[in-house]
């Protein structure tokens, strides 16, 4: 069992993919944890269960992914940073959850360890159920690591998004950096910037729940503080009255659409490598932007002019990005591992500029450098 | 005009209600806010949730926290609240469809932790809102509109599912016993623990006309009435004379260690 009761393990370790995403939390301030056990997941669960009742927080497992989800939502409105950790058929159950939570503008962080459908091998085949699983209207924010380093990162970050547009906020994480052992470097406290919610700067007699500027989410009170607020699924006017009005609907839908939209330059981070003078990128995400790297630095040295584009964000699309690139650039080559999801939103901002090559595997394993480095290869003949 | 003792605990901009006339539901409003009133509830830290449904619109119409919208999630709402802020007072209103057909799963577990929040079961036996369709809850035989032959499942004792998954508080009382449901609920929000009050209502528009051949809100009264035994008869009337009759007292309260966590060290 772990004696640690410190919420920041600063220092430099060797960690799991899974428990890195826990530090990651902790060290956000996460301080409420709820889930259901599903494989390759566990970790994530089984570890927190460890360490955050030692921190101060709440460790619950629910009897479903949908009690876990919902728990999140209740939790975050008592004014709790909350978590859930599942897995590819789990985030099926619990994109009702989400629904609500973008409904009503519930911060939370939703971590789903893709795999699979029906075994734990590797996959990044819910790029698109991250982006549409939920009923109704949205914009996710969907954050890819690639790394035990980036998972650990990335869930901090994802908890500062959530607070900031009060908006479920998810890690993509897979199969193949979930179970690996890296190396991790958790900063000191001074090196780590933490977000918390906006509460209102009125009393509760003029504030008016749901009523902010069209690229912001509004304030968010605890229960308890006094405001007493209903929060609803059913459409709401800015007073959180349950209203039917098209002009309501439409402004509500607008702004929490729009809040995302509008802050690209917050929310979308892209790393390049090598792609000032390329001829050819590579556009790749989460674990497969690894062997992306990797095939592109022995290609270099070979002559060839390749560069590769790694999406940090993966929703909404680096739109600005990916055309900026692909203006520059003689051929796109799509780098994924499932039947060619994302590709097709690559295609679709990309297409009209250059070429688009699909570099796909969907056998529940990793490409490899080779395979990589042969489509390259193949592509600048 | 005198204002009504309890207007000042409605949220004047969700109004009017949208009960049908003669419906059972906004009789649990005024049994509930009776209570909350004769028991000083502290409202700035209370938190009313509703799922989807009849009932579920109970919290929408008071000046409170609340949580509405999504059918048989109250409990998993509540427990986030409960685990992350132990003072709230949380109390959940549902119909039987959301306590007992999609929320059941989670209702069992919540009487197995006995985690401290009061549900508040208006079992109207059918599912009012979208049209008087069966429920769980349904008396065998009876019509609705998804049992134009009459109902051929057997339907849930929900204070017996409750008593036996672990609620610690278990009561069933009907709108013709105003008093006693007003009781009950006070008896509910002192106790620690899951607190289950199920309350027979009358659903003239759908369960009324459908299964009793009346849309009247009185008649359906009537009917409640006259299926209705105190526990007291009961134990000395046969199963067989007992089917179909709603069992009217408290069946459960003991106390129990509350719910604060699966991993507590």
């Amino acid at each position: 069992m772990s004696k640690n009761n410190k919420k920041l393990l600063s220092g430099t370790h060797f960690m799991l993919g899974n428990h890195a995403v826990v530090e990651g939390a902790l060290a956000a301030g996460c301080d409420f944890f709820a889930g259901y056990p599903i494989t390759p997941a566990n970790e994530i669960s089984q570890y927190m269960s460890e360490r955050i009742p030692k921190t101060g927080g709440v460790f619950f497992q629910g009897e479903d992914e949908l009690c876990s989800v919902y728990a999140l939502s209740g939790a975050s409105l008592a004014g709790a940073k909350a978590m859930t950790a599942t897995a590819s058929a789990g985030f099926n159950y619990m994109q009702e959850g989400i629904g609500y939570a973008v409904s009503s503008e519930i911060p939370m962080v939703i971590v789903d360890v893709m795999r699979c459908r029906g075994e734990n091998y590797a996959t990044q085949s819910d790029v698109m159920q991250f982006r549409w699983g939920a009923s109704g209207d949205h914009e996710h924010i969907v954050l890819a690591p690639s790394s035990v380093q980036e998972l650990f990162d990335y869930t901090l970050r994802a908890f500062n998004l959530a607070e900031k547009y009060r908006t479920p906020v998810f890690i993509m994480s897979e199969t193949t950096i979930s179970l690996m052992r890296e190396k991790l470097v958790i900063p000191e406290e001074g090196g780590i910037e933490i977000v918390n919610r906006r509460k209102p700067d009125v009393p509760p007699e003029e504030f008016v729940p749901f009523q902010a500027p069209q690229d912001q989410a509004p304030p968010l009170p605890s229960f308890g503080d006094g405001y007493r607020i209903l929060h609803s699924l059913n459409p709401h006017d800015e007073k959180g009255g349950i209203a039917w009005d098209p002009d309501v609907f439409e402004k509500l839908y607008h702004r929490i659409t729009n809040k995302i939209h509008a802050n690209y330059d917050d929310i979308v981070r892209v790393q390049d490598f090598d792609l000032d003078d390329a001829d050819i990128a590579l556009v790749a995400y989460g674990s497969e932007s690894r062997p992306a790297r990797a095939a592109a630095r022995i290609a270099r040295q070979k002559g060839i002019k390749v560069g590769v584009l790694k999406l940090d964000t993966v929703w909404p699309v680096p739109e600005r990005h990916l055309e900026d690139l692909a203006k520059r650039v003689d051929k796109i080559l799509a780098v994924e591992m499932n039947i060619g999801k994302y590709a097709n939103e690559i295609d679709r901002v990309c297409g009209k500029h250059c070429d688009i090559g699909r570099v796909l595997k969907n056998r529940g394993e990793i490409h490899t450098t080779t395979e990589v480095l042969s489509a390259i290869e193949e592509a600048a003949k | 005009m005198k204002e009504h003792p309890l207007w000042k605990y409605l949220r004047p901009n969700a109004l009017p209600h949208f009960f049908c006339p003669g419906c059972g539901a906004a009789q649990v409003l005024n049994f509930f806010l009776k209570a909350a009133d004769e028991t000083q509830l502290d409202f700035d830290n209370f938190v009313g949730i509703g799922g989807v449904g009849c009932a579920a619109r109970i919290p929408v119409y008071m000046n409170i926290e609340s949580l509405h919208g999504v059918h048989g999630r109250t409990i998993p709402w509540a427990t986030g609240i409960k685990l992350h802020k132990p003072e709230l007072k949380v109390v959940i209103f549902a119909g039987d469809g959301d306590a007992t057909a999609i929320g059941g799963g989670h209702l069992i577990h919540a009487c197995r932790r006995n985690l401290d929040v009061v549900m508040i079961v208006v079992n109207n036996l059918t599912f009012g809102m979208t049209g008087g369709q069966m429920a769980p809850t349904t008396p065998k035989n009876m019509k609705s509109a998804t049992t134009p032959y009459g109902n051929a499942e057997e339907p849930f004792d929900i204070c017996k599912l409750a008593e036996t998954a672990g609620a610690t508080y278990v009561a069933r009382w009907t709108t013709d016993k105003p008093k006693k449901a007003k009781e009950a609920i006070k008896e509910a929000l002192s106790h620690k623990g899951f607190s289950l009050v199920e309350i027979i209502t009358q659903c003239p528009t759908n369960f009324g006309r459908r299964a009793l051949s009346t849309g009247s809100g009185a008649q359906c009264v009537e009917w409640i009435k006259d299926n209705s035994v105190s526990l007291k008869k009961a134990q000395a009337m046969s199963s067989e004379d007992l089917e179909s009759k709603f069992v009217l007292g408290t069946f459960v309260k003991k106390e129990r260690p509350i719910f604060r966590g699966s991993s507590v060290c």
